[in-house]
C-alpha cells in the first residue's frame, strides 16, 4: 500500500477545510490527493489494491456534529445523517414502517459486518466499478483516465446495459441509492463555499467522456444529510434484488418501486433500476407508461419494454435486458399487492 | 441541477488560515500512536499509518486468533467486535479505531470456561479445517445479540458474511441455535 497521512478532525468545517487547502482541490474527489474516509469499507479495500491513492486521508468518523448520526422522522419526511450506519437505518422502526424500500435495500446489501461499519454517505458514494477497475494491471478509463477500457471486449457479464458510454460500462452497485431515487430524496452538502441541496437523482453523473468523474461533488464537499419527503407513495414501496447467490452478493438486477394507487389505478409511480445501469437509474419511460391506468401483468410488461428500449448490451450481458424486464414486472406486481 | 450554493450561507464554513496545514499532521513516513482496549486491557501501539486493525491485532498485539482470509471484506475470517458491533478488522485502518473497545476470540472464555458459542461449535463439530472458525464465532455472537438468530433462515442470512471453504454450514447453524437458546436462558 502507498504511504498516506491521516487526519481525524472533529468539525465539519475543519474536515472540509483540510481538503480545500490542497492545491488539487478542484480535482474530482476520487482523484484528489486528500480524500474523506467514513466506514472505510470501500476506501480501505481500494487503497490496498492501489486503485484509490490519496496521500492524505481525512477520517470523518469522529465528527462531533450530532446531526450526522441522527435519524429524524417528522410529518414532512425523514432526514438521515450521513454518518448513520447502514445497519442502524435498516433496523429503524420509522424507516421499516414508513419507508420499507429503504429497509429492504439496506438489509440485502453487503453483510451485517459491513453494514455495521459502513455509513449511508459512504454507501451512496461507493465507487461505480468493475473487476477490471479493481486490478491495476488492466486498462481502465475510470481508474486511469485515458488508458482505455478492458471491459468493452472483455468479460462484461456484470456490466451495465443502461447509461453506458464508449469509455465505460461499469455498473453502479449500490442498493440504497435506488430507494433514494424512487423516493425522490435529496442530499445536503457542506463545503467551504457553503451548503447546497441537490436532488439525489442529480448527484451521480453518467460516465460519458469522463467516467472518472462520478458525481457532482467537489473534493472538499461533504454529504451531511439525506432528506426523504413524506409522500403518499412512501409506505407502498419495495425493493427487489436479483443476485447470483441469495445473500451477500451485488445485484445482477434490482428494482425499487414506490406506488400511489387509487381505486386500482396508478396515481403516481416512481421506479429505479440497479445492477443494470452506470448510475442509480430512474426508469421514467416506464413510469409514464403506467401513470393513470391499471397495474396488471400486461401494463407492467409494457412498462418493462419501455424501461429497456434504450438498452445497449455487450457480448456477455444481453441477458440483463430480459432479466431486468422480468424483475421490473415482478417488483411492480409485488408492490401493488403489498398490504399497507 | 437544483443545487443552490448561494442562498445557504454558513459563515463558519469560511476558510481560515488555520485550515491550511502545509503538511498533513501525520506524515506518511512516520509512526503513529494508537490506543485501544483489547479484551478489556488497554494497549498502546506505535504503528505504520497503513496498518489495518487486523494486522495490528495479529502482528502487534500478538493475538493471532483473528484470521486473515481475503483481506478485502469478502470472507468474514477477520470478524471482531468493536464497541459492541461485529465488524471486519481487515477493512479498518487501526488509526480509525483509536480509543475503541475491541473483543477478539481470545477474549471470550472466562474463568477457564468457554463462551457458549465456542462450546456449541465444539458440541456440533461446526468446523473442519478451523480457519474460518474464530470469525464465525465472533460473528455468531453478534448475530445472536442483535436478535438475528430467531430462525434457521435468519441465521443463514445474517451469517452470510462468513464464508466457510469447508462448507461446515449446517453444523454452524446448529451450533448457533444451541448457543442462542443457552444465551437467552442466561
Ligand atoms: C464484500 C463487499 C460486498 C458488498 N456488497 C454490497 C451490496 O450488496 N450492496 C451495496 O450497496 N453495497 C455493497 N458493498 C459496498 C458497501 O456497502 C460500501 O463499501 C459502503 O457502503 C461504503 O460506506 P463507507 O462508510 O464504508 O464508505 P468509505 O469507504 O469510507 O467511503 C466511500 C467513498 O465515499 C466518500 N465519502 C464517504 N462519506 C462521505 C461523505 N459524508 N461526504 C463525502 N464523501 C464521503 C469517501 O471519500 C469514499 O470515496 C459491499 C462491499 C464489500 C466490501
Ligand atoms: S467498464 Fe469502466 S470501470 Fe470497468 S474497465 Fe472499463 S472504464 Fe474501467
Ligand atoms: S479477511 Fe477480512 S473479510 Fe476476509
Ligand atoms: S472450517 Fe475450514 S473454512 Fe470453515
Amino acid at each position: 500500500m502507498r504511504p498516506f497521512g491521516f487526519e481525524r478532525p472533529e468539525t465539519l468545517e475543519r474536515a472540509a477545510g483540510i481538503v480545500a487547502a490542497r492545491e488539487d482541490r478542484a480535482a474530482p474527489p476520487p482523484l484528489s490527493s486528500a480524500q474523506f474516509i467514513a466506514g472505510g469499507t470501500n476506501m480501505a479495500d481500494y487503497m490496498k489494491l492501489g486503485v484509490m491513492r490519496p496521500n492524505l486521508l481525512v477520517d470523518i468518523g469522529r465528527l462531533a456534529d450530532p446531526g450526522l448520526r441522527r435519524i429524524a422522522a417528522s410529518p414532512d419526511g425523514i432526514r438521515l445523517g450521513a454518518l448513520v450506519r447502514m445497519s442502524e437505518a435498516e433496523e429503524n422502526a420509522d424507516i421499516r414502517i414508513g419507508y420499507p424500500v429503504i429497509a429492504e435495500s439496506l438489509q440485502q446489501a453487503a453483510s451485517q459486518q459491513i453494514r455495521n461499519m459502513a455509513s449511508l454517505g459512504g454507501n451512496i458514494l461507493q465507487r461505480t466499478r468493475c473487476e477490471y477497475f479493481r486490478d491495476i494491471s488492466w486498462a481502465c478509463n475510470k481508474r486511469d483516465p485515458g488508458s482505455g477500457c478492458a471491459a468493452m471486449d472483455g468479460f462484461n457479464r456484470q456490466h451495465a446495459v443502461l447509461g453506458v458510454s464508449d469509455r465505460c460500462i461499469a455498473t453502479y452497485h449500490g442498493d440504497f441509492a435506488q430507494a433514494l431515487i424512487a423516493l425522490d430524496a435529496s442530499v445536503e452538502t457542506q463545503s467551504p463555499r457553503g451548503g447546497r441541496t441537490m436532488a439525489f437523482s442529480e448527484l451521480h453523473r453518467l460516465p460519458g467522456e469522463t467516467p472518472h468523474v462520478e458525481t457532482q461533488l467537489m473534493a472538499d464537499e461533504l454529504i451531511t444529510l439525506i432528506d426523504i419527503p413524506a409522500k403518499p407513495w412512501a409506505r407502498r414501496s419495495h425493493y427487489l434484488k436479483i443476485r447470483d447467490r441469495q445473500s451477500y452478493a451485488f445485484a445482477v438486477a434490482s428494482v425499487a418501486v414506490v406506488l400511489d394507487l387509487e381505486d386500482g389505478a396508478v396515481r403516481d409511480v416512481r421506479i429505479a433500476l440497479g445492477g443494470l445501469a452506470t448510475v442509480p437509474w430512474r426508469a421514467q419511460e416506464a413510469e409514464d407508461e403506467l401513470k393513470g391506468g391499471p397495474l396488471d401483468e400486461r401494463t407492467a410488461g409494457r412498462a418493462a419494454e419501455a424501461a429497456f428500449a434504450g438498452a445497449m448490451p455487450r457480448e456477455h450481458n444481453a441477458f440483463k435486458i430480459s432479466l431486468g424486464r422480468q424483475a421490473l414486472v415482478r417488483a411492480l406486481l409485488e408492490t401493488r399487492d403489498m398490504r399497507v | 441541477m437544483t443545487a443552490d450554493a448561494s442562498s445557504v450561507s454558513t459563515p463558519w464554513m469560511a476558510l481560515r488560515d488555520t485550515d491550511r496545514p502545509a503538511e498533513p499532521a501525520t506524515r506518511p513516513d512516520t509512526v503513529v500512536a494508537v490506543d485501544f482496549i483489547v479484551n478489556g486491557k488497554p494497549c498502546r501501539l506505535e504503528l505504520d499509518p497503513r496498518t489495518t486493525l487486523l494486522d495490528a491485532l495479529r502482528d502487534h498485539v500478538g493475538l493471532t486468533g483473528t484470521k486473515k482470509g481475503c483481506d478485502h471484506g469478502q470472507c468474514g475470517a477477520c470478524t471482531v467486535i468493536v464497541n459492541g458491533r461485529r465488524t471486519l478488522s481487515c477493512l479498518s485502518f487501526a488509526q480509525m479505531n483509536d480509543r475503541d473497545e475491541i473483543t477478539t476470540v481470545e477474549g471470550l472464555a472466562s474463568d477457564g470456561r468457554l463462551h457458549p458459542v465456542q462450546q456449541a461449535f465444539i458440541d456440533h463439530d461446526a468446523f473442519q479445517c478451523g480457519y474460518c472458525t474464530p470469525g464465525q464465532i465472533m460473528s455468531a455472537i453478534g448475530c445472536i445479540s442483535e436478535g438475528h438468530a430467531e430462525t434457521d433462515a435468519d441465521i443463514r442470512e445474517y451469517m452470510s458474511g462468513n464464508i466457510c471453504r469447508c462448507a461446515a454450514y449446517p453444523n454452524i447453524v446448529a451450533a448457533i441455535r444451541q448457543a442462542r437458546d443457552e444465551m437467552e436462558r442466561a
